[in-house]
């Protein structure tokens, strides 16, 4: 038990002080807007991939829709702010606005994952594509959310301190969700759904819980990313979009927390770094995704998580147990 | 009246060649339940050659046997290099390589030949018929008459020949069929190369109906047709057609009748209303899973 309070403790300080470098260096001017940017956005596709990792890579179940949960949660929450905006403090309305687009989202995650639950394997993969789909081409006729040309005028609700903390909580929040009774129920579908029903684990209740909790988080982050671009153009949110967030997973490896937000630092940064061959950088992207299938099908984490601290007591080593080998 | 009966037969146009690439999936599916998610782009190639050898000059029934030929040797070297390996991992992992080989074609094409569209050469020209207010283009008649025989060979290739046999017995139980001698790599392969030929030549007859042509095309009907594949009931070859119809049929209604954008979500919402009601799809049997 000490030993894991440590460990918290070790963790929160390690998170405090890369707040702190980076709040810092952003004030002093070392990280310019331009980085600035790009931290921000790498803090929301780590939202975005830890969520997918939920459905994906710990229930087991692929999910090509994401795209389509972040723009229901991108769109709910810029329609919030823009109609009802008036007067509230910046935070609160953020925290109201990110609330709402996660709830949209969360609803959808519902709804999508009620027939989700009679299906099994592929289906639910061919469902949210579907589910996708439709909801961009609806974005593209509904008056509400502008039509083609999308919403503009978006107020700028966002910046590196409430994108870095959002961040750190939803990590957190799906982190010892994931280490908790519900996560090994969860982890027990994605091992044999069959099995799991057979000891009396609510599977159903559990894979539509775990896919509307991605939803929102994914709806959080769309609502982050829509407070930070202040345009919302239906064409982003498309299965090319679902399908680079997948990747991140994927690279990262299904079922690591971890490995979701290294990747997704890898993956942000590298096609700013590849600007000057912009053309190459989903032939790249395809060509590592199929290096990792064929070489390493288990991601650069696999299903491990990293951490500095690599002393565990027992106890903890029993919680991390089933998810700790392939 | 007559308005209907048009859209009815521009959805049978449509929906042929949604059949015709919804074959290939349920094929692929059926015996190596995998979602080939790459087949779209095969049918991007398989327009993209014929649009190369109808430009130098080739006459269009080589230039189809052409192009299914290559597609066919395309489709098997993706099996050879990119599932074989994976043919024992989880499924997802199979899934995600599909979708990477998918994209993997897609931009390579895109390097290659530039995203924009290119004009599909016109190369029959057959003229229309007019029957009452109702137009019959040559076309539409051509690819209704040539995906229908191609059905009926490929019904007749699966159930008559050795070779269609040792699929079917491969798709029904891998192991037990590899035990009576057959040969499973084989057979897998030529599954890829008869769902590679339909679809190349499911891509030409669709770049002769909407004539541009670019890397991104197959997506959609790709798409399309793999929904098609599941609403007939995946892994069964005669509602992989009766999906592709009921598609092509839906989708030109919704164009006609309610709002050319909202047809994607009309058939996508269709394909949800039935997986819902039916999961296996129409004509599929429902499988209950052993432990």
């Amino acid at each position: 038990m000490n030993n894991r309070k440590k460990r918290y403790a070790i963790n929160t300080a390690l998170v405090l002080a890369l707040f702190v470098v980076l709040n810092t260096l952003i004030s002093v001017g070392v990280i310019d807007m331009y980085y600035e940017g790009i931290i921000m956005m790498i803090g929301i596709n780590i939202i975005l991939a830890t969520s997918l990792n939920l459905t994906t890579g710990f229930l087991g179940q692929l999910a090509l829709g994401h795209a389509g949960f972040m723009a229901v949660g991108a769109y709910a929450s810029a329609l919030f702010t823009l109609n009802a905006g008036a007067g509230l403090p910046d935070i609160l309305l953020l925290v109201i606005s990110l609330l709402i687009g996660g709830l949209m989202a969360g609803l959808f995650g519902v709804v999508v994952g009620i027939p989700a639950l009679r299906l099994r394997g592929d289906y639910l993969g061919i469902i949210t594509l579907g589910f996708g789909e439709m909801i961009r081409v609806l974005l593209i006729n509904l008056e509400i959310t502008g039509g083609p040309l999308g919403l503009r005028g978006i107020y700028p609700l966002t910046d590196f301190t409430n994108i870095f903390w959002i961040m750190v909580i939803v990590v957190v929040v799906i982190f010892s969700l994931m280490n908790s009774r519900h996560g090994r129920s969860i982890i027990s579908i994605r091992e044999n759904e069959i099995a799991a029903d057979a000891v009396g684990v609510p599977t159903e209740f559990y894979k539509v819980f775990t896919f509307a909790l991605s939803a929102f988080f994914a709806g959080v982050a769309g609502g982050l990313f829509a407070h930070y671009m202040m345009v919302l153009d239906p064409k982003k949110f498309n299965f090319m979009f679902s399908i680079e967030i997948l990747v991140i997973v994927v690279l990262g490896g299904m079922g690591s927390i971890t490995g979701s937000i290294i990747a997704a630092i890898i993956l942000t940064v590298l096609p700013e770094l590849l600007r000057d061959f912009s053309d190459y950088r989903l032939l790249i992207y395809a060509v590592m995704l199929l290096g990792i299938m064929l070489f390493k099908p288990s991601g650069l984490l696999g299903t491990k998580e990293f951490s500095f601290i690599r002393k565990r007591d027992k106890e903890d080593m029993k919680t991390e147990g089933l998810g700790g080998e392939e | 009246m007559e308005k209907l009966i048009q859209q009815l037969i521009n959805g049978l146009h449509v929906g042929s060649i949604y059949a015709l690439i919804a074959l290939g999936y349920t094929m692929v599916y059926g015996i190596i339940k995998l979602i080939n998610f790459a087949h779209g782009d095969i049918l991007m190639i398989g327009a993209f050659l014929a649009y190369f050898m109808l430009s130098s000059g080739l006459p269009i029934w080589a230039v189809i046997v052409i192009s299914a030929i290559l597609c066919a040797l395309i489709g098997m070297a993706i099996e050879k290099f990119a599932y074989k390996p994976l043919r024992n991992a989880p499924r997802i992992s199979a899934l995600i390589t599909a979708i990477a080989v998918s994209l993997f074609i897609q931009n390579l094409f895109m390097i290659l030949f530039k995203p924009d569209p290119k004009p599909f050469p016109k190369t029959v020209s057959l003229g229309s018929l007019s029957l009452g207010g109702i137009r019959l283009d040559g076309i539409t008649i051509l690819t209704i008459v040539v995906s229908v025989a191609l059905m009926i060979a490929l019904e007749i290739f699966i159930n008559k020949t050795m070779i269609g046999k040792s699929m079917k017995a491969t798709s029904q139980d891998s192991k037990a069929a590899s035990l009576m001698g057959i040969n499973i790599n084989r057979t897998i392969s030529v599954t890829f190369a008869v769902g590679s030929m339909l679809a190349a030549i499911g891509g030409i007859l669709f770049s002769m109906a909407y004539p541009l042509i670019d890397p991104y095309m197959g997506t959609m009907p790709g798409l399309k047709a793999f929904v098609a594949a599941v609403l007939g009931g995946i892994g069964v070859i005669p509602g992989a057609m009766i999906g592709g119809f009921i598609m092509g049929i839906a989708e030109s209604l919704t164009k006609a009748y309610i709002s050319s954008q909202l047809s994607d979500a009309v058939v996508f919402g269709i394909l949800i209303v039935v997986l819902l009601v039916k999961p296996a799809g129409l004509l599929g049997k429902n499988t209950k899973e052993k432990v």
